[in-house]
């Protein structure tokens, strides 16, 4: 495991820290800031996992590790556009926007204007004490199933993204992150680390999307914490939209309480090499949990999705939907645990995991667990592999509908039950055409 | 349900959980037993002792050379003491080695023995037309049916003796699916293996009846090794039997088998397990380790088909698994496990697909009571040139108790577009409304529970030949019955 390649990026990435503390001037002495260098101490002792991981086993980080990136801290800051941002916005509907290029927050480019006074919505470096002591409580709290790549992200983590709901708070507007990443003058690393916390009552829809700015190589080691509160209703759209040569590590670590209902969507189109952990502690009685995903993939993307739910108290209800589309030598992984543990008496989980194969070379792996420890449960996962249904395609062709547009159409039905739930009208079309485009710029 | 009612069933459930192991009993025979340990001289002294030619020597000591350098797994979710393996005697057999004609020249302690634990071997050659090659310890003591075997050219012997009378058989296929690098038990198991089956089953034959063994262990501190070898040449069919029941005792002991089956083109394996070594008692003390490795070769238009029964061990870790090499080969699982008490269980199959048109069903039907922990691993690997290749996978799992844990670790690896997969999944505890219903037909909460759960591992059941289909459900019943209100 211990690479002389695996050490040089480490010692790299130490080296970047020192560049890194050396610009922050007097910050190096805030509370952010001891937790970077916390984050670091970490780091230097932690290896990144290999295929000899279980929870890696399908998944060679190998490309990642044999690239040097640089710090988006220590990097030449690049140009963006109004343009830029348009092309990658979801329009049509009113939000607030939050705009960060390469992780790092840009505040004209980003209108937060009418926002209710007593929510708040920045990027973590714009807080005062006051605010920090709040923030201070959940941020970057859970470390326990931390690994290399979300240390890295603490250790490097400058900006990002903080909603924090007050109690009985509802945010009409949904609120829409953008993070655009790419640079002509190196591949760049960006630290995302986001935190969202809804309080009592409070209801609000989050959209946060990863997008290029070129076709440039970069990577984007993105950590979100979700907390809910008490009857907290949170919407939590991921779309996945990196470039082709792009790397994407992301983590969402999701805690509920009593009576909360979380519906996260993890939607992977781009991206050479993305990997999408979710874990979901089922913290209090009565919670309400959904996970959709959806992951698109070609040519030699390789899509590696985790999902983890805990079921820590009884009368709990998860379902989980996973669905992935793979062409040419694509690789889609899913691997979904369900936790139930001793006393979460009464508990409904329910995973389903299927996947379409499109090509000869395309390969998927699936890893559907349940580990029950109650008995008086309903537990159930499915998995399926599959191709396109034959019968189905030759009557629509014998409709008259050309071949390519009669595929594409199978396909955006079997990725409607993904689809369909989002609530966001808006969002759920333009969604459902760049799934549609995403199948027709590809030959089948 | 009423609370009377429930304390009814509680004592119900306390008295068939506090029954005891049915099987334990020790027998007094001499013995010749090895220092405990292991080293190369220890392998060379058992080959010698069996009489063993040269290249099974130095096949045993490549394994154990090649066992040095191999770590114990930890993945499976098991847990116990981890085994001292210089604390174990390699080689016990009975002092007296029995070469016989008939039962009469047998011990006749040994021939007790097989009574007690129901394997009356008279009876059986008249009736039951099951010839039975049954391992006491580590040797072969009675060879039955022999002669009818013989007459259709089937080989059906302890392996010690195929490897001196059928040397080029053994040569050619022991190793050839398990090989001794393939795991650190199957190592173990290459290097100290003592006796165990062989059979060979001729082109074009029907065998014509069931082959069965009984495993047993005996003598304190021996763990067993046992190695089973059969091959279907080109159109032969072979139903195989395994069953066992050990005696009680407080130390763990160790069974590492390793089971290889070949069907080449066009021939047809079924093999049959109940499983029924001494689980611990109530305290979780005691009980067997059960490591074994099991997998079969199909050739083009082969079957193969597992189906087995576990309700004992303290420790069970079991993949039996199917490589299906030829073009429309199929491969079947069929199995129950049941834990109690402090039992672990993780057991499920392996199906890869390699072949054109290969079919795969899995179903596994999982029971968990008392402290117990069992779980499904499972692959289904589906190669890039298995053009249509189709697998089925089920696997229920009932709890009986809120102590318990029930968990599926399936693995799915499709390489293949035209392949079909599918994997179902579900977990739930004992219908307390079909218990009410039963009762209220005057059916004992005992024995209603004992009809659901019967009813609910059926598939399985239907799969095994008849006369293990009884012995699977009693076994059932002692193991469970009962075990909720």
């Amino acid at each position: 495991m211990n690479n002389p390649k695996n050490i040089d990026i480490k010692e790299k990435f130490v080296k970047d820290f020192e560049l890194f503390e050396s610009k922050l001037n007097g910050e190096s002495k805030s509370y952010l800031h001891s937790l970077r260098k916390s984050a670091l101490e970490k780091f230097k002792t932690t290896e990144f996992p290999t295929l000899k991981d279980e929870e890696w086993r399908y998944t060679n980080i190998k490309p990642i590790l044999e690239t040097e990136f640089i710090p988006a801290v220590n990097s030449a800051p690049v140009k963006v556009t109004t343009g830029d941002v348009e092309k990658h916005l979801y329009g049509g509907f009113d939000f607030y926007k939050m705009v960060f290029v390469n992780g790092i927050f840009n505040t004209e480019l980003s209108d937060l204007s009418g926002l209710p006074a007593n929510v708040t919505v920045k990027n973590i470096n714009q807080f005062n004490n006051e605010e920090l002591d709040k923030v201070k409580e959940y941020f970057a709290k859970i470390e326990e199933s931390d690994n290399a790549f979300n240390m890295l992200n603490k250790a490097f983590a400058y900006d990002g993204t903080v909603i924090i709901l007050p109690d009985n708070t509802v945010l009409e507007k949904p609120v829409q992150v953008l993070y655009l990443t790419g640079s002509d003058t190196g591949q760049v690393l960006s630290s995302p680390r986001n935190l969202i916390l809804a309080g009592k009552n409070s209801q609000a829809k989050i959209i946060i999307s990863y997008q290029p700015l070129n076709d440039s190589k970069y990577f984007t080691n993105a950590v979100t914490d979700v907390y809910a509160d008490e009857n907290a209703i949170i919407d939590f759209y991921k779309i996945q939209n990196e470039s082709e040569k792009a790397f994407h590590i992301d983590k969402i670590e999701i805690t509920q309480k009593s009576k909360s209902v979380v519906s996260n969507f993890s939607l992977s189109f781009g991206g050479a090499l993305v990997r999408n952990d979710i874990n979901v502690l089922l913290d209090d009685e009565y919670i309400e949990n959904h996970l959709y995903g959806l992951y698109l993939a070609t040519d030699t993307q390789h899509v590696d999705n985790h999902t983890f739910i805990d079921h820590a108290k009884p009368n709990c209800e998860s379902n989980e939907l996973y669905k992935g589309i793979l062409d040419e030598k694509a690789r889609g992984i899913f691997s979904g645990k369900i936790l139930v543990r001793k006393d979460a008496q009464k508990t409904n989980a329910f995973q389903s995991n299927k996947s379409v194969l499109l090509s000869d070379t395309a390969v998927v792996d699936a890893k559907p667990q349940l580990e029950i420890y109650a008995d008086d449960v309903k537990c159930s996962h499915g998995a399926t592999v599959g191709q396109l249904d034959m019968t189905a395609y030759f009557y629509i062709l014998s409709r008259g509908i050309p071949s390519d547009l009669a595929k594409s159409m199978l396909i955006r039905a079997f990725a409607n039950d993904v689809i369909e739930p989002i609530k966001i009208k808006e969002l759920k079309e333009q969604l459902n055409h760049q799934i549609l485009q995403h199948l027709h710029s590809k030959d089948f | 349900m009423a609370e009377e009612h429930k304390s009814d069933d509680m004592k119900v459930v306390e008295d068939l959980t506090n029954s005891e192991y049915k099987w334990g009993f020790v027998t007094d025979i001499e013995e010749v037993k090895f220092p405990k340990g292991l080293n190369e001289d220890i392998i060379r002294k058992l080959s010698e002792v069996k009489k063993e030619p040269e290249w099974m020597t130095e096949w045993r000591l490549k394994a154990y050379r090649h066992w040095l350098t191999m770590e114990e797994p930890d993945w499976p979710k098991v847990k116990y003491d981890k085994v001292d393996f210089q604390d174990i005697i390699y080689y016990s057999a009975p002092k007296k080695k029995p070469q016989y004609e008939s039962l009469d020249e047998v011990d006749p302690q040994l021939l007790e023995t097989f009574e007690k634990l129901g394997i009356p071997l008279e009876e059986q050659k008249l009736l039951a037309g099951v010839a039975v090659d049954a391992v006491f310890d580590s040797v072969s003591v009675a060879t039955t049916f022999q002669e009818t075997l013989a007459e259709k050219g089937i080989i059906f012997c302890p392996i010690s003796e195929a490897i001196q009378n059928h040397p080029e058989l053994v040569k050619k296929y022991l190793g050839s699916v398990v090989p001794y690098t393939d795991n650190f038990y199957a190592a173990l198991n290459s290097a100290v293996f003592s006796d165990g089956s062989f059979v060979y089953i001729p082109k074009g034959v029907r065998c014509p009846m069931e082959l069965s063994t009984y495993f047993r262990i005996n003598a304190m501190n021996t763990g067993q090794f046992e190695r089973t070898l059969i091959i279907a040449d080109e159109g032969s069919y072979v139903s195989y039997l395994e069953g066992c029941t050990a005696p009680m005792r407080d130390e763990n002991q160790l069974h590492a088998a390793v089971v290889e089956l070949i069907a080449l083109d066009n021939a047809e394996i079924k093999y049959s397990t109940v499983q029924n070594w001494y689980p611990g008692d109530k305290e979780g003390k005691g009980g067997i380790y059960n490591f074994v490795t099991k997998r079969g070769l199909c050739k083009t238009n082969a079957k193969i088909s597992w189906t087995q029964v576990e309700t004992g061990s303290a420790v069970t870790w079991k993949y039996p698994s199917c490589i299906l090499q030829g073009d429309n080969s199929i491969g079947e699982f069929y199995s129950v496990a049941v834990t109690n008490n402090f039992q672990q269980a993780d057991t499920g199959t392996k199906m890869v697909h390699i072949g054109k048109n290969t079919r795969s069903t899995i179903v596994s039907k999982g029971i968990s009571a008392g402290r117990s922990d069992n779980s499904y691993r499972g692959l289904v690997k589906i190669h890039k040139n298995a053009e249509n290749a189709r697998n089925f996978s089920q696997c229920d799992s009932m709890l009986l108790s809120d102590t318990c844990g029930a968990h599926t670790f399936p693995y799915i690896e499709v390489g293949n577009k035209t392949a079909v997969v599918e994997h179902e999944a579900t977990t739930s505890k004992v219908n307390e409304e079909q218990i009410f219903y039963l009762n209220q037909r005057g059916i004992s909460t005992e024995d209603a529970v004992n009809m659901i759960v019967n009813g609910f591992c059926k598939e399985v059941f239907k799969e095994l030949p008849m006369e293990f289909a009884v012995e699977a459900q009693k076994l059932l019943a002692i193991s469970l019955e009962g075990s909720v209100g």
